[in-house]
């Protein structure tokens, strides 16, 4: 399988997507510290892009990847390998480089401006850590909705929708079901709802890191209690690795069983 | 002033009737705090050299001049108070007191001032407190100069740093209060004027009004106190010059305003703090060129407030930049700086050519559902914001800055 | 050694195998004929384990292939269509696969056959039709499995290099190879096929040598012959 990987890899690495991407992050990293001189804020700052531009830059990148990589899947499909690890050697591939791009392309202008020498330096390491969580999880969601669909609209489509439910249509659920239910107690509800979608727990770990948690009163005091301890850390973690297992384990199912 | 100094200068003041200087030592004749103020005549001086003097109870009842030297040191032994003063004209400088009694049913205060005038408290050095300064029924006194360090863990057993009751005219200024209740206190007291102090780290406020008019505190610094400010019924209070940092924590705030009227409000930084400031029925106050910096909520508006101006402040990256709870709106915003304006400005006249509403969607929300909070920077609750913005729904039609600036003001 | 059972395939509605029996036991070319649509490529790909059948089995060599994987390492797949990523140089791709494989590979004569030296060094996207052929061609015969599957191999080749290709053949046959080729060249297969497999709408029409195809239908050239075969069955 790490052949795979590496083959991935090294194709996109020479495409100019990888580099495009690696430029803009490199750039955006740049250009928020250059605003800002904070490191801190920086963080805050970045946090609003990775929730949201991670995750689709992951699925377009992921979706992009797996149909005009088609001609390869089938070179290597009528070779002695087995068919999930061609799968998964190029998920691996796509995530890895996309990861590396985020890495590399935030990491450096934030080491170059004193990161190892500054209090953010661990909000930094949990934003880029919830970044690659991202990262992971949405290629393994856009390789899935492209191997179930043949048809390369359709299934970018249903890779954006799936993002624009995520990041988006979700959240204004939870909006309504929160106001819907304001009368009852919400909070172990809030809790789960956040829990639920890879978003907005990154977005939920990354502010409560930056003890946001004061502005949300009680409520804040519940998600503190749960996400401060390291056991909600873990949890959280935990909950993220699910989010990535399943949609790579359902890929995996799915392209045993497909012809092509 | 240094205390040396100071003894040098008042030696040679002539003194109204043979003042004398009377030394406290162990080894000296007068070998306590008490006897010195015993044997002292008015307008004397007492000079009390370095030593720990275990005394408490200390009464002054003549108009004199208590100097402590580097070192000298009153320990109360946790017995009541440790100094009162009960007569005009009388300074205490350079001592440092400590260890008060703490007392469930009175309010046992380091030095206590009672119906006195032209007191002076400076350079004096307060630890192992209940009450620090307590300052009763006086006038036209100084208190400067003085540190004030307590170990208060909650509210109900714990005093404040300084305390004016019923008192006018008093000067408080560059005193450093530490881990108190609130660290200065005034209640029915007028004409104060409290200057270039620091206050950090108390359970309640870092200051504190009640029913106190006329009052004035320019230059302070309040900082990682339960609250910054309260100011409450009270009347015209002048707000200038102070700083308010990291105020944070579930019902925190950088200033508090209830029921206070025709107040100015200017050249004032609050950064992270929970709340900047929380208003409530306040009304004719004028907020100029304040900062507002990295806040939860920069302003939190509760309640009829009338006839406010808010004018050339800066709200900068505050997560709300001003909340509101109500439709109407009595309030003018003019010529502020918001980070969060997305106009333009064509003619380049510095002002941004489309009006700013700086009334989130997401505030008016979180106003009726705290828990939706958890929402915060959610990409959705940007998009409503954006919607809200361009076609007002549910926030005040005419809360807007006609003309917000385009660079903060320096 | 392809031993076929009974094998069904419908995609979605449309029926595509419906219950194909084969045992192809002998060294030699095998030729899949059929119209277009008649299943030709499903059985050669169900054969490679690309498509999963709904039922029956295939085995190679006595093991049922259904989910395996290692038996490939028998097969040379030649794809209709030559896909290659584009951002390969051709001498890549040939240590690519020669490194997935994990088997011994000898491109250089073949490069040398069909003349691909000067392309070595270019990228797969910049290759012409015929190009790419010869390309997939090398890919397919730089290994010496027992089993070679050919889908359409002549397409897009001068004349040069089919004569290097059929002399290629040849000499993999003579050294016990078994080709499964399907193709719609008919003087190919009157040349070269051992036996001729003809399908039709899913099954199989008719499977035996050339001989017993024209014994069978009283015509003389292939052509005819199957004409004849899916008129009789028609009627």
């Amino acid at each position: 399988m790490f052949k795979i990987v590496r083959y991935s890899f090294q194709d996109l690495l020479r495409s100019r997507w990888s580099y495009v991407y690696f430029a803009f992050y490199l750039l955006l990293g740049f250009v928020m510290l250059f605003l800002n001189h904070d490191l801190a804020k920086g963080v805050i700052t970045l946090m609003n892009v990775i929730i949201i531009l991670v995750p689709l830059i992951a699925t377009i990148f992921g979706v992009m990847y797996y149909y005009s990589s088609r001609e390869f899947t089938a070179l290597l499909l009528a070779q002695p390998i087995r068919r999930s690890r061609i799968f998964l050697g190029q998920y691996l591939g796509v995530a890895g480089s996309l990861s590396l791009s985020l890495v590399l392309g935030l990491g450096l202008p934030f080491v170059l401006y004193g990161l190892f020498r500054s209090p953010a330096i661990w909000d930094f390491v949990l934003l880029l850590v919830t970044g690659v969580f991202l990262n992971l999880i949405f290629t393994a969601l856009a390789f899935l909705v492209a191997l179930s669909n043949d048809n390369r609209i359709k299934g970018f489509g249903y890779a954006v929708l799936l993002w624009l439910f995520l990041a988006v249509v979700y959240d204004g659920i939870f909006l309504l079901s929160l106001i819907l239910f304001e009368e009852y107690p919400l909070d172990s509800f809030a809790l789960g709802a956040t829990l639920l979608n890879p978003i907005d727990l990154s977005r939920t770990l990354i502010l409560l890191k930056l003890d946001i948690s004061a502005l949300l009163g009680y409520t804040g005091a519940v998600f503190k209690a749960f996400f401060g301890t390291s056991l909600g850390m873990l949890v959280s973690l935990g909950v993220l690795g699910l989010w990535t297992a399943a949609p790579v384990a359902a890929l995996v199912r799915k392209a045993r069983h497909k012809d092509f | 002033m240094k205390p040396l100094t100071l003894l040098l200068f008042l030696l040679c003041l002539p003194g109204p009737a043979r003042a004398q200087v009377l030394e406290v030592c162990a080894s000296c004749p007068l070998p306590t705090v008490a006897a010195g103020l015993e044997q002292a005549a008015p307008y004397d001086t007492v000079w009390v050299r370095s030593g720990v003097y275990r005394e408490s109870g200390l009464r002054i009842e003549k108009p004199l001049t208590l100097m402590g030297e580097a070192g000298a040191v009153i320990d109360g032994e946790h017995q009541g108070e440790i100094m009162q003063v009960a007569s005009d004209s009388v300074s205490v400088l350079g001592l440092h007191l400590r260890n008060v009694g703490v007392s469930y049913t009175q309010d046992h205060a380091a030095l206590r001032v009672i119906k006195s005038k032209y007191f002076r408290l400076e350079n004096l050095k307060l630890e192992g407190l209940f009450f620090g300064i307590y300052l009763e029924k006086s006038s036209q006194g100084q208190v400067c100069n003085n540190q004030i360090l307590g170990d208060a863990k909650e509210e109900f057993n714990s005093g404040n740093g300084i305390q004016l009751w019923y008192c006018q005219d008093v000067e408080v200024s560059g005193n450093t209060v530490h881990r108190v209740r609130d660290g200065i206190y005034l209640e029915f007291s007028d004409r104060i004027q409290i200057a270039g102090n620091i206050s950090s780290g108390n359970v309640r406020y870092g200051l504190h009004f009640m029913f106190s008019n006329h009052d004035t505190y320019t230059n302070n610094l309040f900082e990682d106190n339960g609250a910054g400010v309260a100011v409450m019924f009270s009347k015209d209070i002048e707000m200038v010059g102070n700083t308010f940092r990291k105020n944070w924590g579930t019902a925190s705030f950088g200033l508090l305003l209830k029921e206070i009227n025709d107040a100015r409000i200017a050249g004032n930084r609050f950064e992270e703090n929970t709340v900047g400031i929380s208003i409530e029925g306040s009304n004719r106050i004028e907020y100029l060129n304040n900062d507002f910096r990295a806040n939860g909520w920069a302003i939190k508006v509760r309640g009829a407030c009338y006839t406010n101006l808010f004018s050339g402040n800066n709200f900068m990256h505050n997560s709300f930049d001003v909340s509101y709870n109500s439709k109407v709106n009595d309030n003018r915003f003019e010529g502020n700086y918001w980070s969060a304006y997305s106009g333009y400005d064509l003619d380049r006249n510095g002002y941004g050519d489309v009006p700013h509403r700086p009334v989130k969607l997401f505030s008016y929300i979180v106003n009726r559902t705290p828990e939706t909070l958890v929402l915060l920077r959610s990409p959705f609750m940007d998009l409503i914001d954006f919607s809200e913005r361009v076609s007002p729904v549910f926030t005040p039609d005419n809360l807007l800055d006609p003309e917000p600036l385009i660079r903060p003001r320096p | 050694m392809i031993e076929i059972t009974n094998l069904h395939k419908r995609f979605g509605k449309n029926t595509v195998l419906s219950g194909v029996n084969l045992s192809l036991q002998e060294p030699g070319i095998h030729a899949v004929l059929g119209p277009n649509g008649s299943g030709k490529t499903t059985l050669i790909k169900s054969i490679l384990g690309m498509v999963c059948p709904d039922q029956g089995s295939i085995s190679i060599g006595g093991q049922p292939t259904g989910g395996q994987w290692l038996y490939r390492k028998d097969l040379g797949y030649l794809p209709q269509i030559a896909e290659f990523p584009g951002n390969l140089k051709v001498g890549e791709l040939f240590r690519m696969i020669e490194d997935l494989r994990q088997q011994p590979a000898a491109p250089e004569p073949l490069v040398e056959r069909f003349g691909l030296q000067p392309f070595l060094n270019k990228k797969l996207s910049t290759l012409s039709g015929g190009t790419r052929q010869k390309v997939n061609l090398v890919l397919t015969f730089m290994f010496e499995p027992p089993v070679y599957i050919l889908d359409e191999p002549t397409t897009g080749l001068d004349p040069g290099a089919l004569i290097a290709l059929k002399e290629l053949i040849r000499t993999r046959v003579g050294s016990g190879a078994l080709f499964l080729i399907t193709t719609h060249i008919m003087p190919l297969v009157e040349e070269m096929a051992q036996s001729v497999i003809y399908l039709l709408e899913g099954k199989v029409y008719f499977e035996g040598s050339l001989k017993t195809l024209y014994t069978l239908t009283g015509k003389t050239h292939v052509e005819p012959a199957i004409a004849a075969i899916a008129a009789r069955h028609h009627v």
